[in-house]
């Protein structure tokens, strides 16, 4: 009896020990995951924090005078003669009217300087487009330059690009409500810029749609012919086994080895094109093949066997039993993977650096041949810049790249839930 | 059909096999064709106008000759061309012209003539008794076995390019000298006779720049990846569990560009300000910071694959320990990690493989400048920042700077080979069999 009751007394005395052990260790691993749920949060949040402004634009309300002295002495409505026109003379004439107090010819700069230098551009598209409004006055409201339009989002953390005139300017606009921040549409309708307040992501936009484009275009059917053959048809030797090693292999490669790839293969050897979304498409296909491939043949493998031995059983070739029974059960799993793959490559920048996406490109590419850049890179790009107006418009393309995420994974989830079978 | 009057009976395959087999008849050649074509062409009148050149203008430096073709092709398309025009010149670029114009007028008609002729074929071939569907079949079946080829040829390509242009570097630049050299400087001097013409390629401080980053964000994501798996696997309810490793796995999902926005220009001030604050002196491009945010990148990697591994050792050894008065903690840390432990390891190397391999977070967030240091507070650089810098912008493809890219590809390449090939293999030869 004294024997057991020592055995007791000992665990008893570890026992609030050990137990305190327990809790701590609990307390440890719930502290880790609050503390990669709140590098997620505060990413998120400093993120958002510092882009959602760009999606507001500051813009100067200006009584623009379109004189037809200026604009088209002859009347000839002549798109040449209206393109041709000094609109930026038009604005710096307006900007002199509103601010008649101004005289001295430096003072006169930087009033100038308020006024961003495209919406001399966007007064010529106007009035391309409608030239009955030549000899009106019209208030126009012109987008601020990007030091004017920084100032007027965050006013104590900024403005050392302005003088303090040009800012009591400012306050004097804004008190009489002719500074106001409207939705910014530029941001989704222009290309870069070195302008921050003209820069867009459309450009960006349009070469990511074209390179996924030719990606998906390539690697879902290459992806799941090799899944196929490789699940369906291989017999089990050496080479079917090196293959597979391979594609493991291939899918642990550092993407920026895919980048030198394409740089000494599809550039250098076959003579493509730089900077074209087809060569980012190529070479992202090669990146993405193994995630396909690993994926349909997750799913190929889930199709059950009695399925294939049904439609063999009534005769149906090997071809007829994979094409009208097999590949249809299979292609929800397929299409999942398939989306995550586009997913991950919608994202890549490192292999698109090295094939020369990264040039500063102004136009909208129109083809997979015309030189482009892609979201990820812009925002590569932006984030190196300088200018302080483009710190938000990084923080924006970003947004709107993790949007585009989000959407394509959803639609993965939303696809496996909605086919997912169990048999 | 009218062959067999309507009875499909004594068709040997179904009748649209028969359409599918001349469709093939038709197009496959002409595609092959066209594909040889285009993949020729360029090279192959390239080739006739540099030999129908003048005697005088025949022996020429690659360099030098690759300049000539481009002027002839500028000549014949009516673009600005660089140097004087000769006649010469311009009867290469006429005869230039007058090739590539043939050489339009004559694909498609080629085409046309192999398309018809598949046709003509096909449409003699076919008669009842055609073993169509086999023929289509095979024909199937080696579009899958060459597109299940392409992992090959991919790999290949990678290994024989990255070789090629990191051997060519090694002539240039001794073995020796590129993998125990303590200097990386590639700036080469434009000019051969100018002083210091030639960089210093030494490997050694783009390895330890590489390894500093690397540990410090796998001293980030281990334990945390790890405690995490450990209180989903077995502490966590499953509503917690369904909710929260979902939550987690988007930070593998999030685009590294966008890691290396965050760590530049939120992560960097902060580690900046906070060493201030203690008196200590921070680059704005530490590696402290670069190696924070790639270690968050890293958690899930580590958090999953640990996950599986422990979910994967049977709930007979945990009720077995917990039945003999084990506590929680005591269970998971004698039981279930030691049977877990080689899918742990596995699932370290791969992270590993990765932080080595990762390019975007520190092309933005760390140094260029080449710093043999172990303290994570200065700046040091790596070898995925060195690839980039070296070859973005315009480059000759020749000169050493440009190949040395290739050489860090190769070592990159190699590197993350055997890790992975580690890591496999650690999981399966100490993986203990638990069926």
């Amino acid at each position: 009896m004294t024997k057991r009751s020592d055995i007791r007394a000992a665990v008893e005395r570890g026992l609030s020990r050990r137990r305190r052990r327990d809790r701590l260790v609990r307390r440890l691993g719930l502290g880790a995951i609050l503390l990669g749920l709140g590098f997620l949060a505060f990413m998120f949040f400093s993120i958002i924090g510092m882009g959602y402004s760009a999606f507001w634009q500051t813009r100067i309300q200006l009584p623009v005078e379109l004189d037809p002295a200026a604009i088209d002495p002859e009347r000839t409505h002549d798109p040449a003669v209206l393109r041709n026109a000094d609109y930026a003379g038009l604005i710096k004439q307006a900007l002199r009217k509103r601010f008649p107090q101004i005289k001295k010819r430096k003072e006169k700069r930087k009033l100038y300087q308020l006024v961003s230098s495209g919406a001399a551009y966007a007064l010529q598209a106007m009035v391309l487009q409608n030239p009955a409004l030549i000899g009106s006055t019209p208030g126009l409201w012109l987008t601020a330059n990007d030091d004017v339009d920084v100032w007027f989002k965050h006013p104590e953390t900024s403005g050392k690009r302005l003088n303090d005139q040009q800012k009591a300017w400012l306050e004097e606009l804004h008190a009489k409500g002719e500074l106001k921040k409207f939705f910014n549409l530029d941001f989704f309708r222009n290309g870069d810029s070195r302008e921050p307040e003209q820069a867009g992501i459309l450009g960006a936009l349009m070469g990511s749609f074209y390179t996924i484009l030719v990606t998906l275009g390539l690697s879902l059917p290459l992806g799941i012919a090799a899944a196929v053959y490789l699940e369906e048809f291989a017999p089990k030797n050496r080479w079917t086994d090196f293959i597979e090693v391979n594609i493991n292999n291939l899918a642990a490669v550092p993407s920026i080895v895919f980048g030198l790839l394409g740089l000494a293969v599809f550039i250098n050897f076959f003579g493509l094109p730089r900077s074209a979304p087809l060569v980012g498409g190529l070479v992202l296909t090669l990146m993405t093949l193994p995630t396909i491939i690993i994926a349909s043949r997750a799913a190929l493998k889930s199709v059950p066997p009695s399925i294939r031995e049904a439609a063999l059983g009534v005769g149906a070739s090997r071809m007829q039993t994979l094409f009208h029974h097999v590949l249809p059960l299979a292609m929800p799993g397929m299409l999942t993977g398939t989306i995550i793959g586009m997913a991950q490559a919608l994202g890549e920048t490192a292999p698109l650096l090295m094939i020369g996406m990264v040039a500063f490109i102004v136009d909208v590419p129109r083809g997979i041949l015309d030189p482009a850049t892609v979201l990820p890179v812009q925002i590569h790009l932006w984030a190196d810049s300088p200018e302080r107006a483009f710190l938000e418009k990084t923080a924006a393309a970003i947004m709107v790249l993790l949007a585009f995420l989000v959407l394509m994974n959803l639609a993965a989830i939303w696809l496996r839930r909605k086919f997912e079978k169990r048999w | 059909m009218g062959m067999v009057s309507g009875d499909c009976r004594r068709l040997h395959s179904l009748p649209r096999y028969y359409g599918y087999y001349v469709a093939m008849l038709t197009a496959l050649p002409a595609i092959l064709l066209l594909a040889l074509w285009i993949s020729l062409d360029q090279s192959l009148i390239t080739h006739l106008v540099m030999a129908s050149l003048p005697q005088s203008m025949q022996p020429l430096p690659p360099s030098e000759q690759s300049l000539l073709i481009n002027d002839i092709r500028n000549l014949a398309t009516g673009n600005i061309t660089s140097g004087e025009i000769s006649p010469a010149l311009q009867a290469a670029a006429d005869h230039y012209r007058h090739l590539m114009h043939l050489s339009r007028l004559l694909l498609p008609t080629a085409l046309f003539l192999l398309a018809i002729g598949g046709i003509a074929l096909g449409l003699k071939v076919i008669h009842p008794d055609r073993r169509a569907r086999p023929a289509v079949e095979r024909v199937i079946r080696w579009g899958l076995i060459l597109s299940a080829s392409i992992a090959i040829l991919t790999t290949l390509g990678i290994v024989l390019s990255v070789l090629f242009e990191a051997l060519r570097f090694f002539q240039k630049v001794p073995l020796a000298d590129f993998l125990f050299g303590l200097e990386w400087s590639p700036q080469i001097a434009i000019r051969e006779d100018q002083v210091g013409a030639s960089g210093a390629f030494g490997v050694i401080p783009l390895f330890a720049g590489t390894l500093l980053i690397a540990t410090i964000a796998l001293s980030v994501a281990v334990p945390i990846g790890l405690l995490s798996a450990i209180y989903l696997a077995e502490f966590a309810t499953p509503r917690v569990r369904t909710w929260v490793k979902p939550l987690l796995e988007i930070l593998a999902g999030i685009p590294t560009v966008v890691y290396g926005f965050f760590a530049a220009l939120v992560v960097a001030p902060l580690v900046r300000a906070a060493g201030e604050s203690i008196g200590l002196e921070v680059s704005s491009e530490s590696a402290l910071a670069a190696g924070l945010v790639m270690g968050i990148m890293l958690i899930p990697f580590i958090s999953s694959l640990s996950d599986d591994v422990i979910n994967a050792v049977p709930g007979a050894m945990w009720d077995g320990s917990l039945a003999m008065g084990a506590t929680h903690a005591e269970t998971i840390f004698r039981v279930i990690v030691p049977a877990a432990l080689p899918g742990i390891v596995g699932g370290v190397l791969l992270a590993a493989s990765r932080a080595i391999g990762e390019t975007m977070i520190v092309v933005m967030a760390a140094g260029v400048g080449a710093n043999l240091t172990a303290n994570p507070l200065e700046s040091v650089t790596t070898i995925t920042v060195q690839i980039v810098t070296l070859l973005v912008g315009d480059q000759e493809f020749d000169s050493p700077k440009t190949l040395a890219a290739f050489a860090l590809g190769l070592v990159l390449f190699i590197a993350t080979l055997l890790l992975n090939v580690l890591a496999l293999y650690v999981v399966r030869r100490y993986r203990e069999a638990y069926d």
